[in-house]
């Protein structure tokens, strides 16, 4: 069984207003076959028996489906790995003797709760605006009365992979929120239950994201790279004809 | 016009790119015709050629109108980039200590600004020597254009700031290209999006090369 050693540099912030700072910590005889949240938890497990503090951050299903956790390691949102969550990356990916960089999630609109947790309630706040759709109560309609063309059902289903996580907000240079808006409208609008709200919804959580204070697009490309469900810049630019065509195109009614 | 929104499209972030992209693409339809105006240059008849394309453009109304337009969507182009760039930065106080953006996003892509605001001061300094001098400072009278451009290329200096300028041009070119069709609802990231990447860099690359040939030609022949 491999094991291998490597020093943590955490960020560290008891709270919203604490300026933070960052700890060095070592983490001894990892073994390789540990996720990195594993290699924390041992850590944590050490600090615990010190009296000291643990380090706080987010996590739930530790199976990549959840988006709870979410760390920028070493520079990269969730770690080096492509289409991976932190949680489904393991200690084999690094080198023994290595020094990872942990930081949470750096943007306004994320303000840091405690160490390597943020607050991401304005993805809640987003969705409130508008990632929703009306529907009948009642027993549920039988599956196949809406047809929908596969290639659109597929489209669809891509988009609402989305596990809300704030990846490409983090990876952005502008932590900009416009992948995870994207896949959110996407998902809704190419689908027909999507139709009654398309353009309220569009217009609405457009502005709910600019009022956060994420910043604006830039077709970097980052998001998508980063993206651990590896959401399409596609829907980025379907988000921009959407709401384009919510704002600039007449219509004779208004929904 | 919907009664849901309650800002402004163009105050939107989507809306702001929407000019970004707009203003954008107006201003390389600019440098294909200012690129084919100046290959006259290239014509080897003493400017004959290239002075009275000169004197066209500095006397026909139609060209006034289009001056005008022009120095507007430049202002958009320039106060619209400056200020996203600013909101940008404010959306992100605290950096990242470690930040690998090399393994996400391409050095142009990023670049964006940097090489907007190069290009910006390369405008003004070329303003100034071709432009305002001519225009307004009775230079036109002393001498033709074509005069002026042989003058001014002969200065090593200024010739290698004018090419250094157009590869920063390129620069701007390459991600600004695919990034307007992007931002006005083209997706990018399809064959045909593929397509539109090669034509941008094709197009950065081959107006990077026109303009640069004119300084050369007057370092290497003149």
């Amino acid at each position: 069984m491999a094991t291998i050693s490597v020093t943590l540099k955490v960020w560290r912030q008891k709270s919203r207003n604490d300026s933070g700072r960052f700890e060095t910590y070592f983490a001894k005889d990892i073994n390789t076959e540990m996720s990195f949240l594993e290699m924390l938890d041992v850590v944590n497990e050490n600090l615990i028996r010190e009296g000291k503090e643990p380090i706080a951050f987010e996590h739930d299903c530790r199976e990549g489906i959840c988006g709870s956790c979410g760390l920028y390691v070493n520079g990269r949102a969730h770690g080096p790995l492509k289409g991976t969550t932190i949680c489904q990356v393991h200690m084999r990916s690094f080198k023994d003797g290595e020094t990872i960089y942990v930081e949470p999630w750096r943007a306004k609109a994320f303000p840091i709760i405690k160490d390597l947790i943020v607050d991401r309630s304005a993805f809640d706040r987003i969705i409130q605006a508008g990632g929703f759709i009306s529907v009948d109560t009642g027993s549920a309609v039988e599956a196949n009365s809406i047809p929908i063309p596969k290639a659109i059902a597929d489209l669809a289903f891509e988009a609402a992979t989305c596990i809300g996580c704030g990846a490409c907000v983090a990876a952005c240079k502008n932590a900009s929120a416009m992948l995870f808006v994207s896949a959110k409208v996407t998902h809704l609008a190419l689908l027909p239950q999507g139709q009654a709200e398309r353009y309220r919804r569009v217009i609405k959580m457009v502005e709910q994201m600019d009022a956060e204070g994420f910043g604006n697009c830039s077709n970097t490309g980052a998001c998508e790279a980063e993206c651990p469900k590896s959401i399409s810049l596609t829907n980025i630019a379907r988000l921009n004809r959407e709401y384009l065509a919510a704002r600039l195109v007449p219509r004779q009614y208004d929904n | 016009m919907s009664t849901i929104a309650k800002t402004a499209v163009f105050s939107t972030s989507i809306g702001k790119k929407l000019v970004m992209a707009l203003t954008g693409i107006f201003l390389i339809t600019f440098l294909i015709v200012h690129l084919s105006g100046n290959l006259l240059l290239l014509k080897g008849d003493n400017g004959e050629a290239f002075n009275a394309y000169a004197r066209f453009m500095e006397t026909s109304p139609l060209i006034r109108i289009l001056e005008l337009i022009l120095a507007v969507g430049f202002l958009f182009h320039i106060v619209m980039g400056i200020r996203l760039a600013l909101e940008n930065r404010r959306a992100r106080p605290i950096r990242y200590q470690v930040n690998k953006a090399t393994e996400n996003s391409t050095f142009y892509s990023r670049f964006m600004v940097w090489s907007g605001i190069t290009v910006l001061f390369f405008l003004l300094l070329h303003l100034w020597n071709f432009f305002f001098q001519h225009r307004f400072l009775g230079l036109g009278a002393k001498e033709t254009m074509y005069e002026t451009v042989v003058r001014t290329f002969k200065e090593p200096i200024y010739s290698i700031v004018y090419i250094i300028a157009m590869v920063f041009l390129a620069f701007h070119l390459n991600h600004g290209f695919q990034s307007a069709l992007q931002s006005s609802g083209l997706q990018i990231n399809t064959n045909l999006g593929k397509r539109i990447k090669s034509i941008g860099m094709l197009f950065s690359i081959v107006i990077c090369a026109g303009f640069t040939a004119i300084p050369l030609y007057f370092l290497i022949f003149t």
